[in-house]
């Protein structure tokens, strides 16, 4: 029967992800008027293009086995330092933006160095380091701060017309210049392979001399640019920088990231998957605006048991994954176990 | 060697060494800064002062940190518990005006002094609901083997949503008097809130110290799977510690929601699950778990209050509080890290031994 459809079994969290996806659409576009516009769906990577950034940040992170709490906060304190730098020290946003990003990029390997020379655990490290992040915001502004820079309101106004009257913003190209880097990045380069072998195992990925320090730290500094990125993409999206912005936006990213077939513990994952894990939660988030008489608050719960599902779902995987290698094992008990089926025995 | 090397050496050891030390040394810091700090002054029969001040304040937080250090111990994490109090503080809201969840209502019947429930189900009802939460968690983790950071984000996530549906997303403010004794009454010139604490802690401590169940906590905490092999129920003994989790922060919730008198479901008790985590870890609880202490965790929520009402009586703007809890954290943890256990071991052992 699987001869058939040869599709490799690694792939099945992807095409459940991919297939949620299509399903909430479908129903979408049948049961409301207006949504089957395109605009609808580009509006998808509009509204959520900071959150698609950091989330594929996210992804490589959580891919290595770690996680980072810090990327609302750095969101928020991108906006923050962006308005104040243009607006109070009247810098050009062209010096501006690299700054910001240096800033993050800096934020998060410093977070990554902690985390890996220190041996303390990343969740307690980015939860300082969100501390830190929300607190520079106040200390820079406790209000909110209007960007009017004319190049900002450029960049906002910018659209690159496409079929019909549809459009998509700058904001949704940064997006898929990321997008294309970060799936380079993933699956075909040393770094990426060394990311997954540090997520599977970070014990035997030190023992075949993979860079597993410089790795780690890597992995956050490349997270703290992605925010960073989101940040700068966030506040050309509002035209003004405040420290409340982003709240939990931290938990919405680890959702995605969960949710378009990431598993939490590392190793196994796609990049693609995320995007899907961040539409699906436009899409909920759409539809129910669409709706019209559901409160916004249906949006959390939703998410919150969708992601349930999908840890359930990964587990489930992983069971049967352990069974099957399981089974084998016994099948050719004389031999050798093979490489890297070390985690055999199913815990107790 | 020196006997004062050595019993330096122990005292430095001691589990409760630094969040000693910290809390002596921001007590020290404002005995010479802020002017009245130690005051205390008895007005109406009750006591008054910055140090009850800080007790009071502090009371859910040191709710929370029972509860924390417990599934912290089980090396476990609940991240739900500013959701959960979100939800006591919105359950006990409307039950004692159910007509504001719903619909507008004039102003006049808002502000009359009166429940439409009775006082013990105003209590019980959202301890239970708390309870719940706690037990939803305990089976995610314990029974459906998720991560424990995972597990609870569903519920840090979701929870939030269910405050709101209770109070249909308005900010609930509550005006009878009675309920307010919780988290603003005095009993004996002291908070009643610090009675509510002591008697939690005592339990907790009663039932962690004097029964086996604090070694089965400790030893599920070092080795989950080698402590299921000598015969303990490590799966009860992780859903126990969440549902007592929850229950705490049930009471805090109740505290809070007394305390300013409305119920707020998008604020009340937010990252207080970070602070929590925060003045277990402070407290010398690893959160790899076994080992735990519930006085640390006290102390590092009174060390937690009280940098936070020392930061506000310098009229510094309450968001600073986060940065200097950041680098706090920060500190914190690299005391406890490796690295530097073991390089000032050499410095202090070096300066000890004699050629």
């Amino acid at each position: 029967m699987m001869e058939k459809f040869k599709i490799d079994r690694k792939f099945w969290p992807l095409l459940v992800t991919i297939g949620l996806f299509l399903l909430l659409y479908a129903y979408g576009f049948f049961s409301y008027r207006g949504f089957s516009n395109p605009q609808v769906f580009f509006n998808l990577f509009i509204d959520n293009a900071f959150l698609l950034i950091t989330s594929i940040g996210m992804t490589f992170v959580i891919l290595s086995g770690g996680i980072d709490l810090s990327i609302g906060a750095v969101i928020a304190f991108t906006t923050v330092l962006s308005a104040y730098l243009s607006e109070d020290w009247g810098l050009h946003p062209l010096v501006v933006i690299p700054m910001v990003l240096l800033v993050g990029t800096l934020l998060g390997a410093v977070m990554g160095s902690i985390i890996q020379f220190f041996k303390v655990q990343p969740f307690i490290v980015t939860l300082a380091g969100m501390f830190f992040a929300r607190g520079m915001c106040f200390v820079i502004s406790t209000d909110a701060i209007t960007i009017s820079h004319p190049f900002y309101r450029t960049l906002s106004l910018f659209r690159i017309p496409l079929f019909g009257k549809t459009f998509i913003p700058i904001n949704v190209v940064i997006f898929l210049v990321v997008l294309a880097a970060a799936i380079y990045l993933a699956h075909f380069t040393r770094f990426g392979r060394t990311v997954y072998a540090i997520g599977g195992n970070e014990q035997s990925a030190l023992l075949m001399g993979l860079p597993v320090a410089r790795t780690k730290v890597l992995v956050y500094t490349l997270n703290g640019f992605c925010s960073a990125l989101a940040g700068v993409v966030f506040s050309v999206y509002m035209l003004s920088g405040y420290g409340l912005y982003t709240n939990g936006l931290e938990l919405d990213a680890i959702a995605s990231v969960v949710i378009g077939g990431t598993q939490l513990t590392g190793g196994v994952g796609y990049v693609a998957g995320t995007v899907f894990g961040v539409l699906i939660q436009g899409l909920i988030q759409t539809t129910i605006m669409f709706q019209g008489t559901l409160n916004s608050w249906w949006t959390k719960i939703v998410v919150g048991l969708l992601t349930l599902l999908f840890i359930m779902m990964q587990s489930a995987f992983a069971s049967a994954r352990r069974t099957r290698l399981a089974a084998k094992s016994i099948d050719k008990s004389a031999d050798r176990l093979p490489v890297g089926e070390t985690e055999l025995v199913p815990d107790a | 060697m020196k006997p004062t090397t050595s019993l330096l050496k122990d005292l430095r050891h001691h589990s409760l060494f630094w969040p000693v030390v910290a809390l002596l040394l921001i007590m020290l810091f404002n005995l010479l800064f802020t002017p009245g700090f130690f005051r205390l002054e008895i007005k109406d029969g009750h006591l008054f002062g910055s140090l009850v001040d800080i007790l009071n304040r502090g009371a859910p937080l040191m709710l929370l940190a029972i509860g924390m250090t417990m599934v912290i111990a089980t090396a476990g994490v609940d991240l739900s518990v500013g959701a959960i109090i979100a939800i006591a503080g919105a359950a006990a809201a409307v039950l004692i005006n159910p007509a504001l969840g719903r619909e507008l209502v004039t102003s006049d019947k808002l502000i009359e002094d009166v429940t439409q429930t009775p006082l013990w189900l105003v209590i019980l009802i959202p301890l239970i609901a708390a309870t719940v939460c706690g037990l939803w968690n305990g089976i995610l983790v314990s029974r459906a083997n998720i991560q424990p950071m995972v597990a609870t984000l569903v519920l840090m996530v979701a929870g939030r949503g269910i405050a709101q549906l209770i109070t249909n997303g308005q900010i609930i403010t509550i005006y009878y008097s009675p309920y307010f004794y919780i988290g603003g009454g005095y009993l004996f010139g002291l908070p009643f809130s610090l009675y509510i604490v002591a008697a939690v802690f005592l339990f907790a401590w009663y039932i962690s110290r004097k029964t086996s169940v604090g070694l089965f906590v400790e030893s599920v905490g070092t080795n989950a799977s080698s402590s299921f092999y000598s015969g303990i129920n490590e799966k009860n003994v992780k859903l126990l510690a969440y549902i007592f989790c929850g229950f705490c922060a049930g009471i805090a919730g109740l505290l809070i929601s007394s305390n300013v008198k409305s119920a707020d479901a998008n604020n009340a008790g937010l990252w207080s699950e970070l602070d929590a985590i925060l003045a277990v870890v402070i407290g010398g609880t690893l959160m790899s778990g076994g080992r735990f202490s519930l006085v640390g965790s006290i102390l590092g929520a009174l060390i937690i209050q009280s940098m936070t009402t020392t930061i506000y009586a310098f009229g510094v703007p309450p968001e600073v509080v986060l940065v200097v809890k950041a680098l706090v954290v920060l500190a914190v943890v690299l005391l406890y890290s490796e690295l530097v256990k073991v390089s000032m071991d050499k410095l202090f052992e070096q300066k000890g031994v004699q050629p």
